[in-house]
């Protein structure tokens, strides 16, 4: 993502682009090597799924919330789902307060078609009652420190909150529904569709996944390729271009790194954290 | 996606409005079409019309916006009220600020920015009337009027759409395909430098159909950046004429 006013020195980006195209990065990674991941979920006790992912020094903060709403029409039998993305001033010095602008509104869209077409979200058991009530699933992801990649940072995020969402039951009482808060069941979602994005950098040629703040600022293109670990469920070009060869690698590369770090983030899913800790 | 369309979309290897897969709707162009603007084109695909206006480069209001080394552009995507079945409100929607921000990305990497440091180059694009393929006939349409501006570019940019009816790959989807087909792929080319400048997806694609899909794309571009060509050359043929 590119703000404004973001200024690296030219000696500091010179040095960086040498040390790409020898293969190397500053900290020491591969070019298509990510940065620590951890993924705590469950740390917001009044959400009712929610993970906190840290990825390198990139911090993002995800929560689940079910309320009561109406089916669009021509979905009478799923449930709703929106996907909001806040990019809020404490999580960066070039974030300003206000509604998200263009590019939260993209980050929050790219991973809204990456979980509609996945199928990792059971939106049909989310019906109360056919055609007139259903759960409106709101995921509402907060960056809380821009250190770059937030695409698949947040999307990891939303994966992982939504795999710690419980849904409250609802009470059908004629034509009144009401949500009991007090019990909830897991939402049963289908771990082996759960879709993550990779998003590749371009610096000159090189390719280069994961980018730090700085990485990505001095970066000529930017493109984002969305998986289940088998098909392709959403992709997105930024800036700069791409050739078809490119593209038919990184959707290649995806696919591989998407299987291996599935199983990661499953497995970090799988307990509670206990309390809210960054 | 998985919503039952009112008619087949593919029976006998032909789509709705009778054209084979990979065929595309005719494709028509105007330029300078709007006196007040500095470039302008309408460009059509089929029944979807795209009216583009390019205003600069300018000076930039607000200031604060400006680059000190190079032009910013500015892209405003919109849908009139009456381009769609029922009524679109005005007010600008989340989809029409995403795309606003995908095609003003597609157009940054062709323009000749550093020629015009501390100036914007506003381009807005509103949907007269949608069939299908919005965004990819407004980059056309973006591309063509910047064109028309005299603003120098590295290539023009053709958008094209790829879509997917079950398995069978289509090319330039029609709003029924838009609606109730099984995936949507909008690509935008710089034809001759062969790069791709947009490029989403939505919708469950296999590698290989992904891969089909800008395969086609690139042959479909190929007959409207000759239309693009032939349009942007008509014009100065009539200076020459007058």
């Amino acid at each position: 993502m590119s703000y404004p006013f973001e200024i690296i020195p030219s000696l500091r980006r010179e040095t960086l682009r040498r040390l790409i195209s020898e293969g190397k990065r500053p900290d020491n990674r591969q070019l298509l090597g990510m940065r620590d991941l951890s993924i705590r979920v469950g740390v917001v006790k009044t959400a009712d799924g929610s993970a906190i992912v840290n990825l390198g020094n990139t911090k993002v903060i995800a929560g689940v919330k079910f309320e009561l709403g109406k089916p669009f029409e021509d979905t009478p039998n799923e449930g709703n789902l929106i996907v909001n993305l806040e990019t809020p001033p404490l999580a960066a010095p070039t974030f300003e307060p206000g509604p998200p602008d263009e590019n939260a509104i993209e980050i929050a869209r790219i991973i809204d078609r990456a979980l509609r077409h996945s199928n990792y979200i059971p939106l049909r058991d989310l019906v109360i009652i056919p055609g007139k009530s259903v759960y409106t699933m709101w995921i509402d992801i907060y960056v809380l420190n821009h250190d770059g990649n937030l695409i698949d940072s947040s999307m990891l995020a939303a994966v992982s909150a939504i795999a710690n969402a419980q849904v409250p039951r609802a009470i059908i009482d004629g034509d009144n529904v009401k949500l009991d808060k007090s019990t909830k069941v897991q939402l049963n979602v289908n771990p082996q569709n759960m879709p993550l994005t990779v998003t590749y950098y371009k610096i000159d040629k090189y390719l280069i996944v994961d980018p730090t703040l700085e990485e990505e600022v001095m970066s000529d293109g930017r493109f984002t390729v969305a998986s289940d670990g088998e098909n392709i469920v959403a992709l997105q070009k930024g800036s700069g271009y791409f050739t078809p060869e490119e593209v038919d690698l990184m959707i290649n590369n995806t696919i591989s790194i998407v299987k291996d770090l599935k199983i990661k983030v499953l497995e970090m899913v799988k307990t509670p954290a206990g309390s809210l800790m960054l | 996606m998985a919503k039952q369309p009112p008619v087949p979309l593919l029976s006998n290897g032909k789509r709705v409005d009778g054209r084979l897969p990979e065929e595309h709707r005719p494709v028509t162009m105007q330029v300078g079409v709007l006196p007040n603007a500095n470039g302008s084109a309408l460009v059509a695909y089929g029944n979807t019309i795209v009216l583009a206006a390019v205003y600069g480069p300018r000076e930039p209001i607000p200031r604060y916006i400006t680059a000190p080394d190079k032009a910013v552009i500015r892209v405003r995507y919109h849908m009139a009220p009456f381009s769609t079945d029922d009524r679109k409100n005005p007010a600008p929607t989340r989809r029409e600020i995403e795309i606003s921000k995908v095609v003003k990305e597609a157009l940054e990497a062709v323009v000749f920015l550093e020629q015009y440091p501390k100036s914007t180059i506003d381009v807005f694009l509103e949907v007269l009337q949608a069939d299908g393929s919005t965004r990819v006939t407004s980059i056309t349409a973006a591309s063509l009027a910047l064109a028309d501006a005299g603003i120098p570019l590295r290539d023009l940019v053709i958008g094209v759409s790829v879509g997917k009816v079950g398995d069978t790959v289509i090319v330039d989807l029609n709003k029924l395909e838009d609606n109730y087909g099984d995936g949507d792929l909008p690509i935008a080319i710089a034809y001759r430098k062969g790069w791709i400048l947009l490029m989403q997806l939505d919708g469950v694609w296999k590698p290989s159909e992904v891969k089909r899909g800008l395969e086609l794309a690139f042959k479909a571009a190929e007959n409207i950046y000759r239309i693009m060509r032939e349009t942007l050359k008509g014009k100065y043929m009539m200076v020459v004429q007058q």
